[in-house]
């Protein structure tokens, strides 16, 4: 295909006043819009961050929380000793039967360490703000609870397709029986927090506090406090699954973590008192 | 009584009289089919009064089992069978068109016999009904999966009618919207698995693209074996135009199969570098699942029918019969490596504790098997019957042609004449390709 040859010399130059005032703000507009992109909004981001929670560095898996009360739980998991009182406690207050389990204590074990050969990782629902089980029911038997976050179910509209429990990636899920449906941790809504209490049964249960359960709005609440500090890692499970899971696990017999938990934000903030 | 007979002329229905001047092998091989179906029905029943916690083998982390590869396998068929009549009917392919009644039947029935089988997998399925209806999750694949397979149905359903009565517009539109409505259904049940991100071996576009050419393929191998074992059954039913008709899906199976050695070859290789899939392949290829793979999903699936096919040259039909037959069972076990190692690896395997460890292991139970075999049964009995009592999916050949048309006699089809036309000058129209 022969396209036909401008000579740009031999052009009329049509100058700049043949430009209409529209069409140059037009250019301007544009202008702006791809140096806002590019500087990715940086030069204009004046508007206020406080307010906006943000958890430990590097864990961009919680950046706000949306529900308030917005129920979460700290694990840290080098407290746990597998006791399983917090299985037993959760199995009797939610009526779980033997074939199933809303939470469990995982066991890994190491080799050639100096301190210890093994470590308890407890588990359980996440109750994520993508939760995939949400997204997987066809009947909306199970949800995000609109005020609190908690991922429930509603059994009379449970169809027992299972999707939901392949699409846990926490295998959170089980199909219960007597409920003729499947069953989940609520965080002990139904059986405790909607009858007033504050703990779950199985954060009451635990006798070395490695399961902290609290109100992640409230910056006094202790699961707060041990998530919005940047002295010692907080992460999540699976966190390439996207799911933003509301159960955060860290070490945490830590000195630091004792004196986030007294109040002090440094561990030698004042050398004059030690 | 009238009605009966009004039908028997417009439809080629023969009815219960057919099945009494059926061979007494035949009949006890409908009532060995029906006896397997009623079986399968009373045991999946027993374990839904008992709870299929009891007596099923599958578990939490294995939540789907034989049940639904076993749907799956329906599922795929019929809507195989769906998109490959469609090349004749719906989109004029000539040489495809013998085969609709047939394919649009079996579609049907393969459909219903995978209800069969997810009636005695879902837990609650009279809910279903109810909450699909005033409950649906518009974001989930399940949800419309299920109405999107339901529609698929009802349009079948339609478009088969209007087969029946000759009306072939609107059997063509209705044709059309099966299509559309099946590949969307179907493509809808590989992303039930692919949208599952928590599971590797099936998380990505794979399966509802793979789902689909192997829809297709199995659809081409389903309307040879059923084909070829009715010119069994009833040797009238092959003519000239439908020697032709199996020749052209003979080619197009054989394109598929290839399609589907070259998407295999590829999950393989592919699989072998990501840690978490290696681990489901290498149980595909070495381990507890080489023995589905290796021979059933890829010899009798794919291998051997494609030799058998491409030295058949789509006019041998015993070789043809005994091709797709055992693609037919490599086919089912294909199903079953998709369903049951998606689901091996324990969602705590990455983080190396001792409970997630091993892979899970899953044999399906007898009531599994039973419930399975209810619905592959009731498809099998709902065949020998049909073949039968809807004369081989043909017209009477003395009694109904309707006015103005004719017998050809060269393909068994009902040809028209135009106005002031012979038949020969007719015939020679219809098949203008051939002469």
């Amino acid at each position: 295909m022969n396209f036909p040859k401008i000579d740009l010399n031999k052009l009329k130059n049509e100058g700049t006043e043949s430009v209409t005032v529209k069409e140059r703000r037009n250019f301007l507009k544009l202008g702006f819009a791809i140096t806002g992109v590019y500087a990715s909004g940086k030069i204009l981001s004046l508007s206020s961050t406080y307010g906006v929670a943000h958890a430990s560095e590097g864990s961009d898996f919680v950046e706000k929380y949306p529900y308030n009360p917005h129920y979460s739980m700290v694990i840290r998991q080098s407290l746990c000793i597998d006791c399983e009182k917090c299985v037993d406690a959760c199995n009797k207050t939610n009526h779980v039967p033997e074939y199933g389990y809303r939470t469990r204590i995982l066991t890994r074990k190491y080799e050639g360490q100096l301190d210890k050969k093994v470590e308890f990782i407890p588990v359980l629902c996440n109750h994520c703000n993508d939760a995939p089980c949400v997204r997987a029911c066809p009947t909306k038997a199970t949800y995000k609870d609109p005020v609190t976050g908690i991922v429930r179910m509603e059994s009379k509209k449970c169809i027992g397709c299972k999707t939901c429990m392949l699409a846990c990636p926490y295998d959170a899920r089980y199909f219960s029986a007597a409920r003729h449906a499947i069953d989940k941790c609520d965080f002990c809504w139904e059986e405790r927090l909607s009858k007033g209490e504050t703990q779950t049964s199985c954060s009451a249960a635990c006798p070395t506090d490695a399961r902290t359960f609290g109100n992640m709005t409230d910056p006094e609440n202790i699961v707060f406090k041990l998530v919005h500090q940047l002295e010692e890692t907080v992460w999540v499970l699976r966190p390439e699954d996207g799911t933003k899971p509301n159960i955060f696990y860290m070490k945490g017999n830590m000195e630091s973590v004792d004196n986030i938990l007294k109040g002090q934000k440094f561990k030698y903030s004042d050398p004059a008192k030690s | 009584m009238e009605i009966m007979v009004n039908i028997s002329k417009r439809w080629g229905y023969h009815g219960v009289d057919a099945l009494k001047k059926a061979s007494p092998g035949y009949l006890m091989l409908m009532g060995a089919f029906a006896l397997l179906a009623v079986a399968g029905a009373a045991v999946g029943l027993h374990g839904m009064v008992v709870g299929y916690h009891h007596v099923y083998g599958v578990s939490r982390e294995i939540s789907w089992g034989i049940l639904i590869s076993a749907y799956v396998f329906c599922v795929v068929t019929s809507t195989g069978l769906c998109i490959i009549s469609s090349i004749g009917h719906v989109f004029g392919g000539e040489a495809f068109m013998p085969i609709a009644k047939r394919a649009v039947f079996m579609s049907i029935i393969f459909m219903l016999g995978g209800f069969c089988i997810i009636f005695f997998d879902i837990e609650n399925p009279f809910r279903m009904a109810i909450y699909n209806v005033i409950s649906p999750n518009l974001s989930s694949n399940m949800w419309w999966m299920g109405t999107l397979y339901g529609a698929y149905l009802v349009f079948m359903i339609i478009e088969y009618y209007f087969l029946l009565e000759q009306n072939h517009s609107l059997s063509r539109l209705m044709g059309f919207f099966g299509l559309i409505v099946g590949i969307a259904a179907h493509s809808n049940l590989g992303a039930v698995f692919g949208m599952l991100h928590g599971r590797p071996f099936w998380y990505g576009p794979y399966l509802p693209i793979y789902f689909i050419f192997s829809a297709a393929m199995s659809g081409g191998c389903a309307i040879m074996f059923v084909t070829t074992l009715a010119a069994r059954i009833n040797p009238e039913i092959m003519n000239q135009r439908m020697e032709r008709a199996m020749k052209a899906i003979c080619q197009v199976t054989i394109f598929l199969i290839s399609t589907i050695i070259f998407f295999t070859i590829w999950k393989i290789v592919t699989g072998i570098v990501s840690h978490e899939k290696s681990i489901v392949i290498m149980s595909m290829v070495t381990g507890d699942y080489a023995i589905n793979f290796w021979c059933f999903e890829v010899f009798l699936g794919m291998v051997l029918p494609l030799f058998l096919l491409i030295r058949s040259r789509g006019n041998n039909f015993p070789m043809i019969m005994w091709a797709t037959g055992l693609m037919m069972i490599g086919i089912f076990f294909m199903r079953y490596d998709i369903v049951i190692p998606g689901q091996m690896v324990p969602v705590y395997h990455a983080l190396g504790v001792e409970e997630a460890r091993d892979l899970i292991k899953y044999t399906p139970s007898f009531h599994e098997i039973m419930a399975a075999l209810f619905g592959l049964s009731v498809i099998c009995f709902a065949y020998f019957a049909g073949e039968k009592m809807l004369n081989g999916h043909q017209l009477e050949k003395h009694e109904i042609v309707p006015e103005g048309g004719y017998i050809c006699p060269g393909c068994g089809a009902i040809h028209f004449m135009e106005e002031g036309e012979t038949e020969e000058e007719a015939m020679k129209r219809h098949h203008k390709i051939w002469y």
